[in-house]
This record gives structure tokens, C-alpha cells and sequence, in this order.
């Protein structure tokens, strides 16, 4: 936890970043500048999934239809946050020398995206729709 | 564009990361015209477009962002990100998200 506050206030404070050891390969901050914004691509598939939901699954029930929408959303902020977080982590490994940090995160994605798909095929095979 | 002559990354990493940008403003297009969507699908009280008017707004702050990035990028050997863009890009898809909770509910 005290960690994550550390990591938080690299987010806001360029200039420590700097300070830790010394600049690596413009590549490797590129490619990680890169893998960053794939991140960000997948938090933004995820919001606007969370905006389909509800503007193209009008024939769900409400409670359904919303809850899978701020699921969706949850995990595409969730996504976004972490993203420049592992950025930063990332970039302050390569400055120090140290070996990239693991995560657990894209399991859990994985399996978060996996069980909603689940949950959509399960509400529409026992027709959890108003109407029709 | 880097002048021919200079020493140029083989790995051609400052484009492919250019068109990384690009890839991530086309997403986030996507994203606030879905958003502009949802803002606007009532009678065009005035809250609905005060909602539409913050959708663009994030959006133009993206497209700023990126763009800023995307002329850095130009250089021949581009300094790293700033974490400020990365916060700003990571606060705009953050921010679609809330507005997306608030008129959803």
C-alpha cells in the first residue's frame, strides 16, 4: 500500500522519475510508451463497450442491462489507472536496472471479460429480456 | 520527419509509436461519439448539451494530448513521455467513464 502511494505520487512529479538512476534506450521508453497506450486502447474498448451495452441491448431488463454497463465501466477506469501506473513502474525498472515489474492484472482482466461474456450468453439463453 | 542522412532507429520505433497515438485517438473517437450518443438522445434539454459539450471537450483534450506527442515523436531520437500527457490521456478515458455512470443512472 505504502508502495502504491509512493508509485501515485510518481504519477504527478516528472522530476523524480528523473532523479532515479539513469535514461535507458529511447527504444525501450518507447516500447513502453507503447504498451501503455495499448492499455489505453483496451480501457477505451472497454468504456465504449460499457456505452453499447446500454444504448444497443434495449430489450434487457434494466437491473441487467445496467449492471453489465457499470461493470464494464468499473473495469475500463480500472484499466486506464493501472495502465500509467505499470508505465510509471515500468520506466523507474529501467532506470534503476532492475528487473520489469510483474503483474497480476491481466489474469484478472482476462477473467473479469471471460465471465461477462459468460453472463451475456447465460442472459440471453434464458431470454432475461422485457418484451418480445 | 527525420532528414535522410541522420542516424535513423532501423526499428523505425519513433513511427510505430506515432502510429500507436494514432490508433489510440481513432479508439477514443470512437468512444466520444458513443458518449455524444447517449448525451443526446432526449428532447435537447440544455443539461443534454452541457453533457455533449463536456463529451467534446474531453475529446478535444485527447486529440491535443496526442497530437502534441505526435510532433515530438518527429524528432530523431524523441525524449520519453512526459507523465503529465499520460495522466491527461489516462484522466480523459477516466472522465468518459464517469460521464458514462452519471447519465446512464
Amino acid at each position: 500500500m505504502i508502495d502504491f502511494v509512493k508509485d501515485v505520487r510518481l504519477w504527478f512529479a516528472p522530476s523524480r522519475l528523473k532523479d532515479e538512476g539513469d535514461t535507458p534506450d529511447y527504444r525501450f521508453s518507447l516500447a513502453n510508451e507503447r504498451t501503455f497506450l495499448a492499455w489505453i486502447r483496451t480501457a477505451l474498448a472497454l468504456v465504449g463497450g460499457g456505452f453499447a451495452v446500454d444504448q444497443f441491448l434495449p430489450d434487457l431488463r434494466w437491473g441487467v442491462r445496467v449492471g453489465m454497463a457499470f461493470a464494464l465501466l468499473a473495469v475500463g477506469a480500472a484499466c486506464a489507472l493501472r495502465a500509467v501506473n505499470h508505465w510509471v513502474r515500468c520506466e523507474r525498472a529501467m532506470r534503476r536496472h532492475e528487473d520489469l515489474p510483474l503483474s497480476r492484472f491481466p489474469v484478472l482482466l482476462s477473467l473479469g471479460v471471460g465471465l461477462v461474456a459468460v453472463a451475456m450468453v447465460v442472459v440471453v439463453l434464458l431470454g432475461w429480456t422485457s418484451g418480445r | 520527419m527525420s532528414v535522410p542522412g541522420t542516424d535513423r532507429d532501423a526499428g523505425l520505433q519513433p513511427e510505430r509509436t506515432r502510429l500507436a497515438w494514432r490508433r489510440t485517438t481513432l479508439a477514443s473517437s470512437v468512444v466520444a461519439v458513443l458518449a455524444l450518443r447517449q448525451a443526446l438522445r432526449g428532447s435537447g434539454s440544455s443539461a443534454e448539451l452541457a453533457g455533449a459539450a463536456v463529451t467534446g471537450l474531453i475529446w478535444l483534450v485527447f486529440l491535443w494530448v496526442a497530437h502534441r506527442r505526435i510532433r515530438a515523436l518527429a524528432a530523431v531520437r524523441p525524449r520519453v513521455l512526459a507523465p503529465r500527457s499520460a495522466l491527461a490521456v489516462v484522466g480523459c478515458t477516466v472522465a468518459l467513464a464517469v460521464f458514462a455512470v452519471a447519465v446512464i443512472f
